[in-house]
């Protein structure tokens, strides 16, 4: 066997095992496969389909590849931390979009300068993205605090009226614009809240607040190669931009999937799965069933307030309160359910097929149709539409119907998998929480 | 007579050592039930019962079907809280703790439908039962400062798992679902979580239905050992032979109340005991 692909096991065993245990490196070598063939997958899919849409040179294809990718990345991070609350603990968060919306408007007011459109403390972007994460964990902890001392079901209802809550606060009158300490501050209400320029921007532009078109004038160094690379590809600058982001992006991701790894093969996450199955026995034995139950909800919460930073920073990065709607929550859900709740893998499983599939699937799909049918026609009923082929596909493909059909087909999915694999597509594979291996006695480690 | 005395007769009668370095320091009752009583709607489950437990002793509590042996068991681990009366714990009262606390304080206890985490391995539900994991906090689970003492204290944590397994013949099932497990295997489970949790005191609820007899020889040779080095068993048990063999003092319980309490001998022969159980059953 060639040295590389034993240094490759070994890293997928530490993937799996990170506490140095023994156990399941076919497991982890599946894991990779699927997940790998996945990607290989969608993006033959979304290339073929870029390719028979408004080509526009490979320039082009590469960036819907980057918009895809960017939604992906985000879907799976956010279907890891509510794996974390829902697949172990069993907590149920129907709040996830009111998390987030903390998270991303905490970076923002601390991070935007005090002078901008909307004024915010001028702290480092850093400061902002730790103050982000930190409020939105400090919040996860209040609401379950509360909460988690009464029956399952009033965490769900508070945790919903909490992010209703939350979104109105923030697009309300009052907040888009007030004084504290003598300090102006503000959301932004109802308007977008532009953010100040991401770490990428820094590292590409001398400049990187001003808009891009002035920005690239005056390139760093690695502005220079970037433009260099974007000009071979036939990629703008801002194009180029996004893919450089998106691909930085990969590290938080990795990053969440080892620490929810982590959690989840530690004592810790033994403890969760206990609850999960049966509070009283977690209890009976010993465990401080709250202690853990408020820690997990709050970490949880925290880290969907930085995958949302992470997402809003991409490119023009500007926040908007519409980002924010209940219906990210429940598309949270579908990806995790999509997956398998309880897995990690299988939350990162869901996050592919949901992101790419349901959500940016049938946007590239209509791109495909426009630009191969006749779909000007446009009418107005579907009674209309069924005169022909033509006619409906551009009913089914107007702008506002493609919303509803992405609705459709995520009922259609979820009924499908609940009839044929209610567990989720990797439900059924939920690692031991040990961090050493458990079932072989013989096989002691050295 | 109390328990106390009781204990302390049936060790001089067996010739054993008296030794007071055996067993639990305290003098007095390692619990102490006071007039509880817990009634759900219209039924009165637990009326009054009052009674202790001597330190270091196989204490029976036995009773006819719905007698309220296991609302008893709820109510002095908190899973419910009485409506009155108190429960007095190796000196402190622990009346309306919550489980965990009161688990924590060295009082654990086995449910009579044996609730298995289904989901979990075996081992899982062995490994969970220890108390202060280090890889149960946060911090340490995560950081890798921790990883060396989390994985070590993992290892000595399996060892003990196994050694348990193993003397409950469960070992060859390690790797299963614990909800793939039979009635009795079950049962066996509960009792290796409880085993692992090395409380000061254990509350068990019939642990040996549907356990094979030979099992069941075993288990109770283990628990007159472990008792013997100073841990102290409240058994609920429906055998009467199992009873009159290994427990003493034996408390009969009947509608919620103490019906008689003593050595097993005197209860065998109790005209009251033998009326609750409507005749004979209690002479096996
Ligand atoms: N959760 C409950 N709700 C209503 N009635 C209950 C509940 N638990 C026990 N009971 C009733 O309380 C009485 C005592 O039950 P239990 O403590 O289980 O008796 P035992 O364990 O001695 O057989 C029974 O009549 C039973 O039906
Ligand atoms: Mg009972």
């Amino acid at each position: 066997m060639s040295r590389l692909s034993v240094w490759l096991r070994r890293g997928l065993r530490a993937l799996r095992h990170p506490l140095g245990g023994d156990g399941d490196a076919d497991g982890a070598r599946s894991d990779l496969v699927l997940v790998g063939g996945l990607v290989v997958g969608v993006y033959a899919l979304f290339t073929v389909m870029a390719l028979l849409g408004p080509f526009d040179g490979v320039g082009n294809v590469l960036s819907q590849l980057e918009t895809v990718t960017l939604l992906v990345l985000v879907y799976v991070m956010l279907a890891l931390a509510l794996n974390l609350q829902w697949g172990y603990a069993g907590l149920l968060n129907l709040g996830v979009a009111g998390f987030m919306a903390i998270g991303a408007y905490t970076m923002a007011m601390l991070s935007a300068a005090p002078d901008a459109t909307v004024p915010g403390l001028g702290l480092p972007l850093v400061v902002g993205i730790v103050g982000g994460f930190l409020a939105a964990t400090l919040f996860g902890a209040l609401t379950a605090l509360p909460a988690i001392r009464l029956r399952a079901d009033y965490l769900a209802i508070v945790t919903l009226a909490f992010s209703e809550i939350i979104r109105l606060v923030v697009r309300s009158e009052a907040a888009s614009e007030f004084t504290i300490a003598g300090q102006r501050l503000g959301t932004g209400g109802a308007n977008t809240f532009p953010l100040p320029p991401n770490p990428v921007k820094v590292l590409l532009y001398e400049n990187p607040s001003e808009p891009l078109v002035a920005a690239v004038d005056s390139p760093t160094v690695a502005g220079d190669l970037m433009l260099e690379i974007a000009d071979v590809f036939n990629l703008s600058a801002s194009q180029a931009e996004n893919i450089l982001y998106t691909l930085l992006l990969l590290i938080p991701v990795g990053a969440f999937y080892l620490l929810l790894t982590r959690i989840g093969n530690s004592p810790f996450g033994r403890v969760l799965r206990a609850i999960r199955e049966d509070e009283l026995v977690a209890g009976s034995l010993g465990k401080n069933t709250r202690r853990f139950k408020i820690t997990t909800f709050a970490v949880g919460c925290g880290l969907m307030g930085l995958a949302a930073i992470l997402w809003q920073l991409q490119g023009q990065g500007r926040l908007s309160p519409g980002t924010f709607e209940p219906e990210l929550t429940f598309f949270v859900f579908v990806a995790l359910i999509l997956g398998g709740s309880g897995s990690n893998t299988g939350s990162v499983v869901g996050g592919i097929v949901f992101a790419a599939v349901l959500l940016e699937g049938p946007r590239a799909l209509k791109r495909v149709v426009d630009e191969n049918f006749d779909v000007s026609a446009d009418p107005d009923t579907i009674i209309e539409a069924s005169q022909g082929v033509e006619p409906l596909f551009a009913y089914l493909l107007s702008d506002s119907s493609i919303e509803a059909l992405r609705f459709i087909m995520l009922g259609v999915v979820l009924v499908y998998l609940m009839q044929r694999q209610p567990q989720g597509l990797l439900g059924h594979r939920r690692g031991q929480a040990a961090t050493v291996s458990l079932p072989t006695r013989e096989e002691e480690e050295p | 007579m109390t328990a106390t005395q009781s204990t302390e007769a049936t060790r001089e009668r067996e010739g054993e050592s008296d030794d007071p370095s055996e067993g639990t320091t305290t003098a007095g009752p390692i619990l102490a039930v006071e007039q509880l009583r817990k009634g759900f709607g219209g039924i009165q489950a637990v009326d009054g019962a009052t009674f202790e437990v001597a330190p270091g002793s196989i204490t029976g509590l036995i009773g006819p079907n719905g007698a309220g042996k296991s609302t008893t068991f709820d109510l002095i681990t908190g899973v419910y809280s009485p409506d009155s009366g108190r429960v007095r714990f190796d000196g402190t009262d622990i009346t309306g703790w919550r489980p965990d606390r009161v688990a924590r304080r060295g009082l654990v206890r086995s449910f009579q439908i044996a609730r298995e985490l289904a989901g979990m391995t075996v081992m899982e539900n062995v490994m969970l039962a220890p108390p202060d994991q280090l890889g149960e906090r946060f911090w340490p689970a995560v950081l890798p400062g921790f990883r060396g003492r989390v994985a070590e204290q993992e290892r000595e944590l399996r060892e003990r798992a196994w050694e348990t397994l193993e003397f409950l013949e469960l070992d060859d099932l390690a790797g299963e679902r614990a909800g793939a497990l039979s009635g009795g295997q079950r049962k066996l489970l509960e009792l290796a979580r409880v085993l692992m949790t090395e409380p000061e005191m254990i509350l068990l609820d019939e642990p040996m239905a549907g356990v094979n007899p030979t099992l069941e020889r075993k288990l109770l040779d283990r628990l007159q050992e472990l008792s013997d080095h100073g841990y102290t068993f409240l058994l609920v048990e429906h055998d009467m032979d199992v009873v009159m063999e290994h427990c003493d003092p034996v408390i009969v319980l009947h509608q919620g109340e103490v019906l008689a309490q003593g050595p097993p001998a005197a209860i065998k022969s109790n005209e009251r005991v033998l009326e609750a159980y409507l005749g004979g059953e209690v002479e096996a």
